[in-house]
């Protein structure tokens, strides 16, 4: 358990500095970098790559923006396995759900309660 | 022949423009974002086995309960405007992790409350964010639609 909190934090940390290194030496934008790392975790979950370094690394995987693209995926290839092509589009969201609804849902109470800073 | 002269003008405007850019402290950022992105991780994975633990979620589905979480940190710390000096500091770690999403879909609510609630957070509340989704849900689209196709085809 003491390892998986070790590999949590290096494996998490080196994806952020796979991102640093696109803002600093790529010169992208912080926007361009976020699609990117979100693209590239769709293709990994194709290959199934991403599934092995989550059981490995835990949150150090499950965190990064990576993983968004990866569950995506997952999503779309488990309804798709039970209702074909179809399946693609309608299970898009399963896994991810949760991100989202929790960004709008705390998103607009954060409207609600906080005043903009600065 | 002017042309010429105008492009070695450009050229050597574009030298100087070089020598005088800030050179960007590219190993001390990539160290900063390493050890604060992966104190964002460690957090999760804390988070991780406290649903494995107390609600009875498997090391599969605890990823969801915990992104929640995470955002909700992240929608504390950016209202109290912690979010944006962490930022500062850590460049890519605190922007890598689904905080970093969290806070741009928040911090876009918060600045637009101003002008009004339908027309400003509304519509403007995927408005960092929205690339991130409109890429990740495209490329997952494409990549799950070719690995469906190619499934049909050799297991048919």
């Amino acid at each position: 358990m003491l390892a998986m909190f070790f590999w949590a934090f290096v494996v998490g940390g080196l994806i952020c500095v796979v991102g640093q290194l696109l803002f600093d030496i790529a010169k992208l934008t912080p926007a361009h970098t976020m699609s990117l790392l979100v693209s590239t975790g769709a293709v990994l979950g194709g290959f199934q790559w991403y599934e092995p370094l989550a059981n490995f690394a835990g949150a150090g995987a499950t965190i990064p923006i990576v993983s968004f693209g990866n569950s995506l995926v997952n999503g779309a290839m488990q309804e798709a396995s039970q209702h074909g092509l179809v399946g693609v589009l309608t299970g898009m969201f399963e896994i991810t759900s949760s991100g989202i609804s929790a960004a709008v849902v705390f998103g607009f109470l954060a409207a609600l309660i906080f005043k903009p800073k600065g | 022949m002017a042309k010429d002269n105008k492009t070695q003008e450009q050229e050597q405007y574009k030298k100087l423009e070089q020598k005088y850019e800030t050179k960007r402290p590219v190993l001390k950022n990539c160290l900063k974002a390493f050890l604060v992105g992966g104190t964002f991780c460690l957090v999760g994975q804390f988070i991780t086995y406290f649903y494995i633990f107390f609600f009875n979620f498997t090391e599969q589905t605890a990823g969801n309960p915990t992104v929640a979480t995470m955002i909700f940190i992240a929608m504390l710390l950016t209202g109290f405007g912690v979010y944006d000096r962490i930022g500062q500091f850590a460049g890519a770690g605190s922007a890598v992790p689904v905080t970093g999403f969290g806070n741009s879909v928040i911090s876009a609510a918060i600045e637009h409350r101003t002008e009004g609630l339908v027309l400003g957070v509304g519509s403007n509340i995927f408005k960092l964010a929205g690339s991130v989704i409109v890429f990740g849900v495209f490329s997952a689209f494409v990549v799950a639609l070719i690995k469906q196709i190619y499934q049909m085809i050799i297991g048919g």
